[in-house]
């Protein structure tokens, strides 16, 4: 279990730095070895308009995967296709393949409400289901058919604390879900993905409406995630890609422009294009 | 024109409306309030309503509407979650639609000679409650699809995907979250329907006769509460009554409206 810092405040260098600790504690050995995602030659039409381009990407286990790219460069549509949730739209298709664990999520023998349990999403506008804050994260689990009210407890209050909200939370969970805040609202809705146990989590840019303070409280916690679960966020801010740090690619006009650590693609980058993006010049 | 003015001209036309509705409901008060009295309400009518009650036509007006409402709600509901979670963007919803919206324009005495030929004589249901309910049901149902459409295309399309995101199906996203944020709409909807099956006349007289007796099953034949007064008016049995009788169908709708709103407060209320 992730515990609760209790002070959220405090430099991301700290964070980091007791994260890699806990990293060499030899915890997870497979971690950053294992391929979790591949993504092979997957292109994505909506109607006439291609959003993706043979795409090539890997995404190993454990590991934290930032997408970022300016609007329209198919970011969200990439990240909707690893849980099918692009399928929604009618008229849509794809060419290529994305596995996870070696199996094609667009496989006829896939269960979608499995693969998107296994691949929980946080959307950049964070939305309340209209129930109370323990509906909301026990939602995913009486869909899936958990009636029993200890266990659906057990589990909601972890989800809530591993999404670092149950301190704020734990003497209202019965209240309406739309009386939290912007930024509690995206950490509920982390922990509405939490509670389903999922090894992948997909978010998209999920920060984009928040407050600087709430911001770094989600950045925080992307961080902890890792130790349990895959995850791959997509942002818009060559600023915050920067400051989390991690393995990144960027997105254009539905490309990957380049792939490679925050680090090289901000002090080294290789294409022109993607020079102009991190230094300002777009985006 | 300035802006005062304006408001001062829409303030004008609003008050026309409302003058015009209060007139017609205070003029059939004025005349129908004053001999209302308790039997009135208790007994059957006697020498064909020119003496007695309305019992018996209160009874029919409530089991019909409610028949219909409970035939017609759920079809039409379910047809409305099928149109916009089913069928997007197809053409079967347009047709539909389209359908819907010529229903909703026809004469009701055509939606009565339907209900005559097919109810009363085809199925051979007689002039019955059961009958009149059929046809109001068929000429609600419109009203209810429509609305409740309405109701369930303004959900936010940000609910489903979050409920289909968290690998829930497209039956459990309806049942858990669409319904539950379209049931406002969807009930005023059933209230629009409601006021319009409980006024009816012309396919009332057609398909659940205008019997003055106390029913006793759904496939005896009643009188409404307008198919009385329209009776008692039309062949000049009793004014009095016939006001008596407007006032107490008025009275009942207005209570019907109370006690639904006050529900609908309720259950807001208690989900918070």
């Amino acid at each position: 279990m992730i515990e609760v810092i209790p002070e959220p405040m405090g430099d991301i260098e700290t964070v980091k730095a007791k994260d890699s600790a806990e990293r060499n504690n030899n915890r997870i050995p497979e971690r950053g070895s294992a391929v979790k995602i591949q993504v092979r030659d997957f292109s994505f039409f909506y109607g006439d308009h291609q959003a993706l381009r043979n795409i090539n990407l890997e995404i190993k286990r454990n590991q934290l995967f930032t997408i970022m790219g300016p609007s329209g460069s198919g970011k969200t549509t990439f990240l909707r296709a690893i849980n099918r949730l692009g399928d929604l739209i009618p008229n849509t298709r794809h060419k290529g393949s994305i596995r996870i664990d070696g199996v094609d999520v667009y496989d006829s023998g896939i269960d979608i409400t499995e693969l998107r349990r296994n691949a929980g999403m946080v959307f950049a506008l964070p939305v309340p289901l209209p129930m109370s804050i323990f509906d909301n994260v026990a939602y995913g689990l009486r869909m899936q058919g958990t009636r029993n009210r200890k266990k659906l407890e057990e589990i909601v209050e972890k989800a809530l604390q591993d999404a670092i909200l149950w301190d704020e939370v734990k003497d209202r969970l019965s209240d309406n879900a739309s009386r939290l805040s912007g930024g509690q609202l995206q950490r509920l809705s982390i922990a509405r993905v939490l509670a389903l146990e999922p090894e992948i989590i997909l978010l998209d840019e999920p920060t984009s409406g928040l407050d600087p303070i709430s911001t770094f409280k989600i950045e925080e916690l992307l961080w902890k995630l890792i130790d349990r679960y895959t995850v791959i966020m997509v942002t818009h801010n060559p600023l915050q890609a920067a400051r989390i740090d991690s393995d990144t690619a960027f997105f254009l006009t539905g490309e990957v422009v380049e792939t490679g650590s925050a680090y090289d693609i901000f002090t080294r980058p290789k294409d022109k294009r993607t020079e102009d993006y991190v230094s300002g010049k777009f985006g | 024109m300035t802006d005062r003015r304006i408001t001062l001209l829409f303030a004008g036309i609003t008050s026309l409306t409302l003058l015009t509705l209060v007139f017609i409901i205070g003029y059939v008060m004025i005349n129908g309030l004053p001999g209302l009295t308790l039997e009135f309400l208790i007994e059957s009518p006697r020498e064909m309503g020119r003496a007695g009650g309305v019992l018996p036509a209160i009874v029919g007006t409530v089991l019909l509407t409610a028949i219909a409402l409970i035939i017609a709600a759920p079809v039409g509901i379910l047809t409305a979650v099928y149109l916009t979670e089913y069928t997007r963007d197809s053409w079967l919803p347009r047709i539909v639609r389209f359908g819907t919206e010529s229903l909703a324009g026809i004469p009701s005495i055509i939606f009565g000679l339907f209900g005559f030929l097919f109810f009363v004589i085809y199925l051979d249901l007689g002039w019955s409650i059961l009958s009149g309910a059929l046809t109001l049901s068929v000429m609600i149902l419109p009203t209810i699809v429509r609305t409740s459409e309405e109701a369930i295309r303004a959900v936010p399309d940000a609910y489903r995907e979050v409920s289909f995101a968290l690998g829930s199906t497209r039956w459990q996203t309806v049942t858990t979250v669409v319904l539950p944020s379209a049931k406002p709409g969807i009930a005023t909807g059933i209230m629009l329907a409601m006021g319009r099956a409980i006024g009816e006349t012309a396919a009332v007289i057609f398909t659940a006769g205008s019997s003055l007796r106390l029913p006793r099953s759904l496939l005896d034949p009643t009188r409404t509460l307008p198919v009385h007064f329209y009776i008692l008016a039309r062949e000049g049995i009793s004014l009095e009554n016939a006001y008596r009788t407007a006032s107490v169908l008025i009275l009942l709708i207005l209570a019907i409206n109370i006690a639904a709103y006050t529900i609908m407060d309720r259950l807001a209320k208690k989900e918070g």
